[in-house]
């Protein structure tokens, strides 16, 4: 995995996630909500994506569900990043094809846990 | 601060009572571990706490210090690799050796559970393996198997090593925790057990993890503890210890699997 974008509607959880993948090695992209995430993802398709639940305009649910509709979109690996703990949006999250699911706050150490365990699936 | 005879102390108890190794310059590690138990007990600074400490003879007091100076760091399937051996090559082939038989399987100093209950989990999703095995927990600690028994978890802790698709298939959201289900929690079975003590009553083991728990003692308690352990070892059997630790006179295969050889085995 070369290429993260990470989707967030709060600047201050973008720089901190960017923070975080850049000290693993990744190149990192930044989208605001789903619709410009996916005009991203249309243009050049990352290798990686961390996703924001709720954002103004298209959600994280709805990105994700564009996304594996996409020519090449089920390339990428998506982990949610979110504030929502229930199991039940963690089991909706995995139904609609994410790979990974962290719960907000999270820290380096989570997010590094958690790519560890996509690329062990591979 | 802590007085260097405090220090003394505390590192003496927990070495003659749990084979705990505590570096001299380590001592810090006294004050951060101590401080809850201290506070429990209504003394404001460690140092206090530890000069009261001194005189006393309450054996239950003496192991609370014991049981928060262990080290309890432990994380859903550590280590990814051995636990995907585990289910692949190790237990397929201590089972098959069985011949029929259950094959009995000991998490030896299991902390808060989380190595056990990724085994339970392993267990349930395969069927096929998990009907032949019988899976025991245990640790020094009895604050640390009360949390392993009750199997609630924070959301920090099911987020080291845990993939999702595990979280929801076993645990359910309780409060601000998640709690591990019935399912997986009745394949345990624990036990408080000090592993300087005895082992022959708990009898003979065909797989026996003890990761990252050695590494923690002192050098001769911890050749005491892994003779006992491999004493405990049924003829062919396994023994896992952490990617960083090693059995001398024991086959390795890696990742901290060790296998008895039949010239071992021979000998005992």
């Amino acid at each position: 995995m070369q290429t993260c974008l990470v989707v967030d509607d709060s600047r201050v959880i973008r720089k901190v996630t960017r923070r975080i993948l850049e000290g693993m090695g990744f190149e990192v992209a930044e989208a605001a909500d789903g619709s410009e995430a996916m005009a991203w993802c249309q243009a050049i398709m990352p290798d990686l994506i961390l996703l924001d639940w709720r954002m103004p305009g298209m959600d994280g649910l709805e990105f994700l569900r564009a996304l594996r509709a996409e020519p090449g979109g089920d390339h990428p690996k998506v982990v949610f990043c979110t504030a929502e703990t229930a199991l039940d949006h963690v089991r909706e999250a995995l139904d609609a094809g994410a790979d990974e699911y962290i719960m907000k706050p999270f820290d380096g150490d989570i997010v590094s846990s958690k790519i560890a365990l996509l690329e062990d699936a591979r | 601060m802590i007085s260097s005879a405090a220090g003394e102390f505390i590192t003496r108890l927990c070495r003659e009572r749990a084979g705990l190794r505590i570096d001299a310059e380590k001592t810090y590690l006294i004050d951060s571990r101590l401080g809850p138990l201290a506070r429990r007990e209504g003394y404001g600074t460690v140092a206090e706490f530890l000069e009261r400490l001194r005189g006393v003879t309450d054996d239950d007091l003496l192991w609370a210090v014991i049981e928060a100076m262990t080290p309890a760091e432990t994380t859903f399937f550590r280590d990814a690799e051995v636990f995907s051996r585990m289910e692949s090559e190790i237990l397929p082939r201590l089972i098959t050796g069985a011949g029929g038989r259950k094959i009995r399987v000991w998490c030896a100093g299991c902390a808060t559970g989380q190595e056990a209950y990724s085994l339970a989990m392993i267990l349930a999703e395969a069927p096929e393996i998990g009907r032949y095995v019988e899976l025991f927990a245990s640790d020094i600690s009895r604050r640390s198997l009360e949390k392993a028994q009750a199997g609630l978890y924070s959301q920090f802790e099911i987020q080291r090593g845990l993939p999702a698709r595990r979280l929801v298939r076993h645990f359910e959201n309780q409060g601000d925790l998640f709690a591990i289900s019935p399912r997986i929690t009745a394949e345990v079975r624990w036990r408080r057990i000090n592993l300087l003590d005895d082992l022959t009553p708990f009898g003979q083991f065909d797989l026996i993890l003890s990761r990252y728990v050695l590494s923690g003692m002192d050098e001769a308690p911890r050749a005491q503890v892994l003779a006992a352990l491999e004493r405990s070892l049924a003829p062919g059997g396994a023994i896992v210890l952490g990617r960083t630790e090693s059995a001398p006179g024991m086959a390795g295969s890696g990742a901290g699997v060790f296998t008895m050889g039949s010239a071992s085995r021979s000998a005992a």
